[in-house]
């Protein structure tokens, strides 16, 4: 959907080789681009504005301007200028005397709860024992979800129904913790909006009841505009010292996260990347920066399909490919997996550089579920000793498969063909003939 | 003019319905747009006021492409019919605004057919059973028996906050065990209201990502089940779409549309200060429309959604 703004640049630039400098008219130009691509990520347009003033600056001197590849280096400035504004991963700050108090906050649906048992599963790991203590008392059944997620993870659930005061539940809970000797206590507060001012008065309220060591505001990685708001307000009430971002196994490209770094000075410390309680991360300001430019994301695709393939059935199939014993049953088995980490057109976007290749090409391979669906019949109606040895296959054996497929004897041939070619293709790969295409990571 | 301006007559609801937009709007009127105004209350139109009225569009989530578009042709025809007032100018802007949003054309859900089948559906934590519950009201405002289907089975205690709305809203909850199929939930509910004469099963289906392969694949499974239960049912999807979404809202929408053909979307969360701009974006850009929208905590905040109150309500300053 969103161009990458170093396909972008690269346009932009290739008409300008060979003028020798560039002039700050170009440079300009340039700075409209990245102002686009940072208000499609989102990125507030009040932090666009400095932000795009403080990359021109440094582009105008001579680095950018005398470079033969003007693109790269207008993007490699943007890159750093991003992680200088993103900050370092920022670990938590607990108390040396515990019970360390861990206070959540955010807007309604960012992900409160969810986070709330990570974050408890990735504190337990580290050798605490934590207590997760439920202070939605207006959500229907949100004690509930937290105290079945404590219960799916046998950490313990502080809760007085949802009758009590939030104020005196998280008192409570903390003396609680102090008689359970837990290390950590999490308070999992209602989502509310920064407007509602009883509500913010309330979340002040647990705040100096409690006072805790950590306030860190959840926040949904697809936010808008209006992200700058909402945690400038949760900010002002509750000085908030870490922010988590969520849903980030998205494709958002999360420029909020930017915003509301740059407008509160506020780290960032987490990013939940999954639906599993174990999908929380330390954040890592590199992968936030790319994504913002669209430079896709390398590691997701590499997450996405760890997701999907084993470890054993990557070494299984490495092995094959090796030493050329890869099968049409291996191929069946390859395309089914692919077929499971979703469209091919949407995992070509993940790879950088790959979507102006595929530009050129004409668009991606369409491998569409009827397709799938017919090469599967193929093969699954051949024989076992010809999926392993597809050579044996003859003209007679070609009509068999056919008919019992449904499909027709060309079908069968182009199937046989293309699964050739790939033989010879991971012969030249695994023998080092082939390079992969620029840009490819790992470079 | 008057005319244009003219909505679907539903008499009963009509003042309701126009106090519940104008208060979900009041926020932003009391900012962005309430700016915007004033930039064309000032007498002279400069390069300046365009500039700002283009980031004050951004700043409602509007998107930076729309955006540009919408002010591009306001400008033109301000160019063109050498209009000159701030007035009339004003009145360009508003006019392209809500042709970005179409026409609010469509069969009301309250008047279809017994045997409705509505999948709510959206990403995690957009509103979806909240907005169940109040589209649940709603629809027995109109006299509307509804069953409710508990499809989220994966989220921790999701079935036992669909019941609790369900008591409130004396609707009868179809749910299984946690972990369940939702499709199986979704057949029983619909066998269920078919036999009983209910006029519509509302699907609570589980938030997910529509960047998630195997989810969409299985709310596919769930709109073909619950069309293979009921042949001659008609089966509605809703999206629900958090107002405070940005530019990824029409990634959502666009794989959402792909996956279950979404009919309607339902713009939830409009009484905090985000500008709901979104939906002038994923209008321009895939025609999906906006049906509802939720305007607070409340059971019965939630209304049809008037593109041009919306946008009126918009531009009024006093």
């Amino acid at each position: 959907m969103f161009e990458a703004l170093s396909d972008r640049l690269n346009d932009i630039f290739t008409g300008l080789r060979g003028k020798g400098t560039l002039t700050e008219r170009d440079v300009d130009t340039a700075m409209r681009e990245i102002r686009l691509s940072l208000l499609e990520a989102d990125v507030n347009f009040k932090v666009v504005k400095s932000f795009v003033a403080r990359v021109k600056e440094r582009c105008i001197g001579a680095e950018v301007m005398q470079s033969l590849t003007p693109g790269q280096q207008v993007v490699k400035v943007v890159h750093e200028e991003l992680l200088a504004t993103l900050g370092e991963a920022a670990r938590l700050e607990l108390s040396n005397t515990p019970p360390s108090i861990i206070l959540l906050a955010g807007l309604q649906g960012s992900g409160k709860t969810t986070t709330a048992a990570k974050l408890a599963l990735a504190l337990r790991k580290q050798g605490h024992h934590p207590l997760m203590a439920a202070l939605d008392v207006y959500r229907p059944a949100a004690i509930d979800q937290l105290i079945s997620l404590g219960k799916q993870l046998n950490i313990p659930v502080y809760s007085e129904g949802s009758k009590a005061d939030p104020v005196q539940i998280a008192a409570n809970a903390v003396q609680e913790a102090r008689k359970n000797a837990n290390t950590v206590v999490i308070l999992d507060t209602a989502g509310r909006l920064h407007i509602d001012e009883a509500m913010m008065t309330e979340l002040q309220h647990i705040e100096q009841r409690v006072k805790p060591h950590e306030v860190l505001l959840v926040a949904d990685a697809m936010t808008g505009q209006d992200a700058v708001h909402a945690a400038e307000e949760f900010h002002r009430a509750v000085s908030i010292t870490g922010m988590i971002l969520t849903k980030m196994d998205g494709d958002a490209r999360g420029g909020a996260a930017l915003s509301i770094r740059q407008v509160t000075g506020v780290p960032i410390k987490y990013m939940g990347t999954g639906e599993k309680t174990d999908a929380l991360e330390v954040f890592h300001p590199d992968r936030l920066a790319q994504r913002i430019l669209g430079m896709g994301d390398v590691l997701s695709l590499i997450e996405k399909a760890q997701e999907q393939i084993s470890e054993d059935d990557a070494k299984k199939l490495e092995k094959k490919m090796r030493t050329a014993t890869f099968n049409l049953d291996d191929f069946l088995n390859q395309m089914r997996q692919i077929r499971k980490m979703g469209p091919l057109t949407q995992l070509v976007e993940l790879i950088p550089g790959m979507r102006g290749a595929m530009k050129q090409m004409g668009g991606a391979p369409d491998m569409n579920d009827k397709e799938v669906k017919r090469i599967e019949a193929i093969i699954t109606s051949m024989t076992r000793q010809e999926r392993q040895n597809p050579s044996i296959i003859d003209g007679s054996r070609r009509r068999r498969i056919a008919k019992g497929s449904g499909t027709t004897v060309q079908d069968v041939n182009q199937l046989l063909n293309q699964f050739k070619e790939m033989q010879k293709m991971m012969k030249q790969l695994t023998s080092g003939k082939m390079r992969l295409p620029k840009g490819f990571p790992g470079k | 003019m008057k005319n244009l301006f003219r909505r679907r007559s539903t008499p009963e609801v009509t003042e309701e319905e126009r106090e519940q937009i104008d208060h979900a709007v009041q926020k932003t009127k009391d900012g962005v747009f309430n700016r915007i105004s004033d930039l064309f209350r000032e007498s002279v139109i400069t390069e300046d006021t365009w500039d700002e009225l283009e980031e004050l569009l951004i700043q409602a989530d509007v998107g930076p492409v729309t955006a540009s578009t919408l002010v591009e042709s306001a400008r033109k025809d301000v160019e063109r019919e050498e209009l000159h007032t701030s007035v009339e100018a004003e009145t360009a802007l508003r006019r392209h605004m809500v042709e970005v949003l179409g026409s609010d054309e469509h069969e009301p859900l309250e008047d279809m057919e017994t045997g409705t089948v509505i999948l709510m559906v959206g990403v995690n934590g957009s509103g979806k059973t909240t907005s169940t519950a109040k589209l649940t009201h709603y629809l027995q405002r109109y006299d509307r028996s509804v069953y409710l289907a508990a499809a989220d089975t994966f989220r921790a205690a999701a079935i036992d906050q669909l019941r609790i709305w369900g008591e409130r809203v004396k609707a009868r909850v179809v749910a299984h065990q946690q972990d369940a199929d939702p499709s199986a939930v979704v057949f029983d509910a619909v066998k269920a209201a078919q036999q009983r004469g209910v006029d519509f099963v509302i699907v609570d289906t589980a938030g997910r990502l529509h960047t998630k392969f195997n989810l969409m694949e299985e709310l596919q499974k769930i709109k073909r089940v619950a069309q293979k239960s009921n042949p001659d049912a008609r089966v509605v999807s809703l999206l629900v779409l958090d107002a405070t979404t940005g530019q990824n809202a029409i990634l959502q929408a666009k794989s959402f549309l792909q996956t279950v053909d979404v009919d309607g979307i339902i713009l939830s969360k409009l009484d905090g200060t985000a500008k709901g701009g979104v939906a002038f974006s994923v209008y321009n850009e895939l025609k999906v429309p906006i049906w509802y929208i939720g305007t607070g905590e409340k059971i019965d905040d939630f209304a049809p959604f008037n593109h041009l109150e919306f946008v009126n309500a918009l531009f009024e300053t006093r």
